[in-house]
């Protein structure tokens, strides 16, 4: 038994230290300030990775707008609202539970049909006369996509933090005269302040990694240009990897690229991952 | 015979369909302590908390009776719970300070309470932290944070939080329990300067505690109210045997 345990952890661990070597070592003499800063040149087999960067930065701040308060006040609405065994709060808590293991390339089907055929077709069909701006891909309908992709995280994180707020504080904010609302507003919610900045990042590190749901919806193979309204295109870091290593006029001599812009990738999602523990354990020895 | 602040009518409680509080009546006078004793699970503090309808907030909890303060059926459908509780003002048994500064912790209810003029609340924080007394120890670090405060700090800071509402009957449930004997006994001098102006009812586990302290004792046994009356007479020359074998420690 001791044999097999030793073994499935000297497994874990070389899994990743040779991913983490081989991207290193793949990457390493690419990786500059002017990587990061730059757009791609000689049809992206050289050059940076900037529209790249800032697409995916720019989605996850849209997406966070989206999710993170939608989420907040659902996880509110459970907590704070539906007795836990009504049949309205047991049919959310399910539908999050179900959301959270939906293949994520269903979500980007789901956003192709809902936001750009039925929302965006809408729209235009409304607004512009049947002249196509928003039914098609973009950023905006990307970032929702990815919004009810990461909206499980958020709601269980934010539920988490709020249920920890203890008993005693909102019965001492209601025994001075506090409406129920007032002791949300002012107990509960700072209460569960650091619960719903995890979510939050714990949510963009997960929006920052995931392609498929931005396939269909918004990501864009290259442009010369940054987006500049909700209704543009947008490239992202997980999106440029896969095209790279798949679609690339010249594969193999965009290697080091790919390795470096993987090496991005990880970097902001390990990070974003680490505040999220850091913050949680803060969180955990506050109580 | 002071007059009478608060009186109950044939008050009860059911939990679900257990019942924890059968047919209380009794009446407790103005500006005097009335204190709440007898075993653990005997219905007293569920009876404090119907005094503030806090028991309202617990799933499944049915009253029947009536509570009447000042006259006043705290129980009638037109009578806010949110206002009456600015009225009947509750200290907890565990101190429970906000994670907030000693000034916020005191201008919390006021400000809930539309007050927002500094000078104000500058003023109100600093009557409540004297009545409280306290002011002395924290008027040098008012923007501290309130949980950096011993226990027995905490809780009478706790009293004063109570305070700044400007309530007229306060409610404590075992304010003292957590505290060690020197706390406990400024808790104690506390309750004595503050029945002067206010009606306060205490429930307290400790013998002692209720015999210094108060005016008046209820002892409740099984969610019933055995004997209420003047507590020397309690304490001294019980009518029922049952109050006399718990104040002697012969169970609970």
């Amino acid at each position: 038994m001791m044999g097999a345990t030793g073994l499935s952890v000297v497994i874990i661990i070389a899994v990743i230290v040779i991913m983490l070597v081989v991207i290193i070592i793949g990457g390493k003499d690419t990786i500059s300030w002017k990587f990061l800063t730059t757009f791609p040149q000689d049809g992206m087999t050289k050059g940076g990775i900037f529209p790249a960067l800032y697409g995916t930065a720019l989605m996850v701040i849209i997406m966070s707008v989206a999710a993170v308060p939608f989420g907040a006040i659902t996880a509110l609405y459970l907590t704070e609202y539906a007795k836990e065994s009504s049949w309205i709060a047991k049919t959310v808590q399910f539908a999050v539970r179900t959301l959270s293991m939906v293949p994520s390339i269903i979500f980007g089907l789901f956003g192709l049909g809902f936001f750009i055929k039925f929302v965006g077709g809408g729209i235009d069909k409304i607004f512009s006369g049947g002249q196509l701006i928003w039914a098609q891909p973009n950023i905006l309908w990307a970032s929702l996509t990815m919004a009810l992709l990461t909206l499980p995280v958020v709601i269980v994180s934010v539920e988490e933090s709020i249920r920890a707020v203890p008993r005693d504080l909102r019965d001492a904010s209601l025994a001075l005269g506090a409406t129920k609302w007032q002791t949300i507003r002012k107990v509960v919610i700072p209460g569960a302040r650091s619960g719903i900045l995890t979510g939050t990042i714990l949510a963009v590190s997960r929006g920052a990694g995931e392609v498929a749901p931005i396939l269909f919806t918004g990501a864009a193979y290259y442009l010369a240009t940054l987006p500049h309204s909700l209704s543009d295109q947008f490239m992202s870091l997980g999106y440029h990897i896969y095209i790279m290593s798949t679609q690339s006029v010249n594969v193999d001599q965009t290697l080091p690229i790919q390795f470096a812009t993987t090496m991005v990738l990880l970097l902001l999602t390990f990070t974003l991952n680490f505040v999220a523990v850091l913050l949680r354990s803060r969180l955990r020895r506050a109580q | 015979m002071k007059e009478i602040k608060i009186k109950t009518r044939n008050l009860s409680l059911y939990y679900g369909s257990k019942m924890a509080l059968n047919s209380i009546t009794m009446e407790i006078p103005q500006k005097q302590v009335t204190a709440l004793i007898g075993p653990s699970g005997c219905g007293k503090s569920t009876f404090l908390r119907t005094l503030n309808r806090m028991n309202d907030l617990i799933p499944g909890v049915k009253i029947t009776g009536e509570i009447l303060v000042d006259g006043f059926n705290i129980y009638n459908k037109n009578v806010d719970a949110v206002s009456l509780r600015k009225n009947v003002g509750m200290v907890f048994q565990k101190s429970n300070p906000f994670a907030k500064s000693i000034f916020e912790n005191v201008a919390y209810g006021p400000k809930i309470n539309g007050i927002h003029d500094h000078k104000r609340l500058k003023e109100i924080v600093e009557i409540s932290l004297q009545r409280a007394a306290i002011w002395e120890e924290v008027k040098d670090r008012l923007h501290d944070s309130a949980l950096g405060l011993s226990g027995g700090q905490q809780q009478r800071l706790c009293i004063a939080r109570t305070l700044a509402v400007d309530p007229e009957i306060i409610l404590m449930d075992e304010p003292a329990s957590a505290l060690d004997p020197l706390s406990t006994s400024k808790i104690e001098e506390l309750i004595f300067s503050l029945k002067e102006n206010y009606t306060i009812i205490i429930v307290t586990h400790n013998m002692q505690q209720a015999a210094r302290v108060s005016d008046n004792t209820a002892f409740f046994y099984l969610g019933e109210l055995i004997e209420y009356g003047k507590t020397k007479k309690i304490f001294t020359i019980p009518d029922k045997k049952q109050t006399e074998d718990y104040i002697t420690g012969r169970f609970g």
